[in-house]
């Protein structure tokens, strides 16, 4: 089975997300709607670059973060 | 002195200068329109940003950036909610990422009911934050020992607290507050505990660099009106203690000559 057609089943920000195939960081983002200019991305607790979401390939199993900056004293 | 050398009186954090010693905090708003106006009202030229997950469910939502321009505004991200110094150091590097600034605000706290600066865990996660490269503001509690601590790790502001957090109940401990700014060379702000202006006015006459408020404008009738108020709040007390006030008396001393008078 070509890897790239392998169900992807991630956990972002505490919650179990599935996807028909493998993606990268970039991919994952756009795939959720987020702005790429505004999120930081943390994948197994290890900060990915925003230099390098379009190279890192996600694989199953892996527990991401991501955040953004809301209102706080 | 002319009205040019009066307003001559910024201050310097970690090689920035900055005209107004207020700084503000965006938690707590109703709502994003308010915390801009209040921000713009407050003059300040730093505020405070938590760091949270994106709510995937929502992803459209507007964001804090969309009305507190980080372009305009230097953006100095906290570690609130944190209460290990290993959680401060993993948000602050996804602060780090997610802005680009080495600027931060470390704090990590002990359980409620007091949400007390954890001295021992704020030591380890400023002293792993400093060698990762970052300039770290702290907070911290009222002890100089502690603060002299944070210093000579090679933070580049002290921030102890006046109150507990949200408290509103003032500067509780001026003398400590002053010995930390007798023995501190880096910037000292009192943090949190602010609940009015004279509040600030007071904190700034105690010789503080500047003064960190977020709940006792956001949570104000009136935020903007309050935001105003801290503004000419922490200016009054700046003033006042570059002008040096008159030392206290046991006894009256008349303020007209005695001289002079009809007979």
């Amino acid at each position: 089975m070509d890897a790239s057609t392998e169900p992807l089943n991630l956990i972002v920000n505490g919650e179990p997300r599935a996807f028909e195939s493998r993606m990268t960081v970039a991919a994952l983002i756009n795939a959720l709607e987020l702005d790429l200019r505004k999120v930081a991305v943390e994948r197994n607790r290890e900060i990915v670059p925003r230099s390098t979401y379009a190279q890192v390939a996600l694989s199953t199993g892996d527990i991401l973060e991501i955040v953004h900056f809301i209102g706080g004293g | 002195m002319d009205a040019h050398v009066i307003d001559e009186d910024g201050w310097t954090v970690a090689g920035r200068h900055f005209g107004s010693r207020l700084i503000v905090g965006t938690g707590k708003y109703k709502d994003l329109s308010t915390t801009a106006a209040a921000i713009e009202a407050s003059g300040a030229e730093i505020v405070t940003v938590a760091v949270r997950r994106v709510n995937l469910s929502d992803p459209k939502a507007p964001m804090l950036q969309d009305y507190v321009s980080p372009s305009r505004y230097t953006y100095l991200p906290n570690t609130a909610g944190c209460f290990t110094a290993g959680d401060a150091v993993r948000t602050l590097r996804l602060a780090r990422e997610a802005g680009g600034w080495n600027l931060v605000k470390l704090e990590v706290l002990g359980p409620p009911p007091t949400l007390y600066p954890d001295m021992p865990a704020t030591l380890e996660a400023a002293a792993a934050l400093i060698a990762d490269g970052f300039e770290v503001m702290v907070y911290c509690s009222d002890d100089p020992i502690a603060a002299k601590r944070l210093e000579e790790l090679g933070c580049v502001a002290i921030m102890p607290l006046g109150a507990p957090i949200g408290s509103g109940l003032g500067v509780q401990n001026p003398l400590m507050i002053q010995m930390i700014i007798a023995n501190a060379k880096v910037p000292v702000l009192v943090d949190a505990g602010v609940g009015t202006a004279f509040d600030a006015t007071f904190a700034m006459e105690l010789g503080c660099d500047a003064v960190l408020v977020n709940s006792a404008i956001a949570l104000a009738d009136n935020p903007v009106l309050m935001a105003r108020a801290m503004k000419a709040g922490v200016e009054a007390g700046r003033l006042a203690f570059r002008a040096g006030r008159i030392p206290r008396l046991g006894a009256a001393n008349p303020s007209s000559p005695l001289t002079g008078l009809i007979r």
